[in-house]
């Protein structure tokens, strides 16, 4: 798939770095979702998940 | 800490909940009658608003966007006011909401039969229509975002994220798909053309199917499998993951409807990519909401709410892991284009949104109206009779759609194609249309079961009235994160930053995947011999879209051996940089069209609209007799030409003022043409001295519609017939 990006992409200045920021972007992304869910506290999961009952 | 008192507004759920069963028979009728016609092709003989090609687009808008449109909003209005413990913001917006959405469709069940049609798929509204989309739908998310800022709920939900991405997201896919030009009160040519244009238009058919069809039932499904089954969802981090890596991949994986296609190879690598990991959030979905029953097995084998509901995660996980494999080019190879994927699409349609809207408004109905379901029986009886419906209906389209693309593929020995008669692959699957119509009447049936239900229901139950509700008002809070507040928490109660941040995360694979094929000219060679169409054939190509040919047959030859050999030469990049919009299609009830230029003579076609089995014996087509009897209004070809001029086709002014001239000429050279046909000099005479005789007013036959379809139909594909085609590629 990288060559396929750069071979089509080289008319555009710069143009060998955007994989490189896509990739990172996507990696971010993930590694942040992670760190949230698996940081997130009991209580609040557990009073967040409540809430389609109390109504 | 004051409570505060307030009323849920149940009146407006109620209203939507009406909208949703009325537009969802007339929606699934319409696709019943589309189903017959399979069988019995002119059963509206000569009724151009009953035609097969007219119809489909008003089957798909009307289940699509009246009746999952309606469920959406019915459960989106009930649950949001809940989960935020607040009223809806604004009545009048919440009627506008229901008003305005309601005219809408209205405006296209008019428009679309009678032939005003953008041809893109799920976006063939004409731009006033597409203008009046994007101000109810803006209004709608208005009055939510506004209900969220008043809410006496401090933490928000994971349902109530998807209503938000839900809005952004189909907001932008919207504007953009839908940028054209107009030329008259309801016609317009897409902004962008060929290769781009099929590019943004599965960007926005894919991610509304995402967009509309997933993410606000699985909002639904987090607030309402709960609610039905009264205990928590199975693992609400699970739905933190599901939520932000659904609405994170589901963008990027839009090309895979554009396999093997004159799209740039880079474009459906990536969609492949991001398609197969789409399995990975969409089945963390199906088993968050599957396990949320958890213990509660026993409930679902007396409430009929609960079946439903299991039955539609069901069928979403078998529709999500259909489509990352269908996505495979190996395996879309033989789909594309076949009956599988009207499999595919329906078990996402009759399962995931009917099923779960169904089970929604069976909880929903007694509730607003207090009082209990008229009959669980009955509402069992709909449920087995539409589970049946629904197998009866998606497996022997499986079949079809194995059983033709494999004929489609079938060489002899010497290498010539088994079945090159493209009937045969048609008549061989005829039985299975049989067992589709079976399957789709008796989901149909269920549907009036459940409308008898409720009526009964709502005649034994009290007026709907606005709950009442009690809650304190929201204590102010630090802009900022508090001391031991986690980020997440922090963000979560900011629903302005969780927007943004939603919407981010959506623009990010559009904007990878479609800003280089609209920057990079590379990405598309230029071929010498393309040029322009005539005006003649500009218009033809008008009444083509107005039709919708595009339905069932498609301009787009695969570079496979079979397909070539059936067709001619694959189609390339270069060959649609005129085509506003695209004519690329989905499926092919009949054979692919782009080299259909030449083929025949001029008197085939015309015999073939006419009847099209005198022609082709066994076809399923229907005849379109209109198309040869009306006249064809050349008065805007000028405007149409400066539009598509205005969106860089390279006509001249000398070419636009003398575009009557050149109509004439051309439409006089094709009916010169037809009188090689004794049969047709005979009764076009007749014809005329009848008419004569009788003071009847008489249409020559160059200036009627089918003239302008035969000079399109004739230029098809014929560009790079050429011997010695130069492709002329930038790259360098």
């Amino acid at each position: 798939m990288f060559k396929f990006i750069k071979g089509h992409l080289e008319t555009i200045t710069g143009i060998e770095v955007y994989p490189i920021i896509s990739l990172t972007i996507f990696l971010t992304f993930f590694v942040l979702l992670f760190w949230w869910v698996i940081t997130a506290k009991k209580e609040y999961v557990n009073e967040v998940s409540q809430l389609p009952l109390d109504n | 800490m004051k409570i505060q008192q307030f009323y849920y507004d149940n009146k407006i759920v109620k209203k939507f909940i009406y909208a949703t069963i009325i537009w969802g028979l007339v929606g699934m009728s319409v696709g019943l009658l589309l189903a017959f016609m399979f069988l019995f092709p002119n059963i509206t003989d000569g009724i151009s608003w009953l035609s097969f090609g007219r119809l489909r687009p008003l089957h798909t808008n009307a289940v699509i966007f009246a009746f999952v449109g309606n469920a959406i909003y019915a459960g989106v209005y009930y649950s949001l006011q809940r989960l935020l413990k607040a009223r809806m913001a604004s009545d009048f917006l919440s009627n506008f909401n229901f008003w305005g959405w309601q005219l809408i469709i209205v405006a296209a069940a008019i428009t679309l039969p009678l032939g005003y049609t953008t041809s893109k798929e799920y976006a063939e509204l004409e731009w006033p229509i597409d203008i009046a989309i994007a101000i109810v739908w803006v209004v709608f998310g208005v009055n939510m975002i506004w209900t969220i800022l008043q809410r006496r709920q401090r933490h928000l939900y994971v349902a109530i994220w998807f209503y938000l991405a839900t809005f952004v997201t189909v907001a932008v896919l919207h504007i953009f798909n839908s940028l054209e030009l107009p030329v008259s009160g309801l016609k317009s040519y897409s902004v962008y053309a060929g290769v781009q244009d099929a590019l943004v238009q599965w960007w926005y058919g894919h991610n509304a199917v995402a967009f509309f069809l997933t993410t606000p039932f699985l909002g639904m499904m987090y607030y309402f499998v709960p609610k039905a089954a009264n205990r928590p969802v199975y693992s609400y981090k699970l739905s933190i993951i599901h939520f932000w890596s659904l609405i994170f991949i589901y963008i990027w994986a839009g090309p895979h409807h554009l396999l093997y296609t004159a799209l740039p190879n880079w474009a459906q690598n990536l969609g492949i990519v991001f398609s197969i990991m789409l399995l990975a959030p969409s089945w963390g979905g199906m088993i968050n909401g599957l396990l949320t029953l958890r213990g509660a097995w026993d409930k679902v084998r007396t409430d009929p709410v609960l079946k439903f509901m299991v039955v539609a995660i069901t069928g979403y996980g078998m529709a999500t892991f259909e489509g990352p494999m269908l996505s495979l080019k190996n395996v879309n190879a033989i789909a594309h284009f076949t009956d599988w994927i009207i499999a595919h699409v329906h078990v996402g349609a009759l399962a995931w949104n009917g099923f779960f809207a169904y089970g929604m408004l069976y909880w929903l109905v007694p509730k607003l109206f207090k009082t209990k379901l008229y009959s669980t029986k009955l509402a069992n009886v709909h449920f087995w009779v539409g589970t049946l419906g629904i197998l009866l209906y998606a497996l022997p389209m499986y079949v079809a759609g194995f059983v033709q693309a494999f004929m489609w593929k079938q060489f002899n020995p010497d290498g010539t194609l088994t079945y090159g008669n493209f009937l045969e692959t048609v008549q061989e699957i005829v039985p299975m249309y049989w067992m589709r119509a079976i399957g789709g009447s008796m989901y149909i049936l269920g549907a009036f079961v459940m409308l008898y239900n409720v009526i009964k229901t709502v005649k034994a139950g009290s007026a709907v009235t606005d709950d009442l509700a009690e809650a304190a008002a929201l204590t102010k809070v630090p802009k900022y994160r508090t001391k031991g507040e986690a980020w997440h928490t922090w963000i979560e109660r900011k629903p302005v930053k969780l927007t943004i941040y939603a919407t981010i995360a959506i623009l990010i694979g559009g904007v990878i995947q479609i800003v280089p094929t609209l920057l990079v000219k590379s990405n598309i060679p230029t071929i010498e011999a393309v040029k322009p169409y005539t005006p003649l054939e500009l218009e033809g190509r008008d009444i083509y879209i107005s039709n919708g040919c595009v339905s069932c047959h498609s301009q787009m030859i695969r570079p496979f051996r079979s397909e070539v050999e059936r067709y001619g030469e694959y189609s390339k990049a270069g060959e649609f940089v005129y085509d506003h919009p695209f004519l690329w299609g989905s499926k092919r009830t009949g054979p692919d069209l782009h080299r259909i230029g030449g083929k025949y003579n001029d008197n085939w076609h015309f015999n073939h609209m006419y009847d099209p089995q005198s022609t082709s014996p066994g076809s399923i087509m229907p005849a379109y007799q209109w198309i040869i009897k009306n006249e064809l209004d050349k008065s805007n070809i000028e405007t149409k030409m400066r539009a598509m001029s205005a969106l860089g086709v390279p006509y001249t002014e000398e070419e636009i003022i003398n575009a009557q001239k050149n109509m004439d000429e051309q439409g006089t050279k094709i009916e010169e043409n037809l009188y090689n046909d004794p049969d047709f000099a005979k009764s076009y005479e007749d014809d005329k001295k009848f008419s004569y005789e009788n003071n009847l007013p008489f249409i020559d036959m160059k200036d009627r519609e089918i003239v302008a379809l035969i000079a399109y139909l004739q230029r098809l594909g014929t560009d790079i017939k050429v011997k010695d085609t130069k492709d002329k590629s930038s790259k360098k």
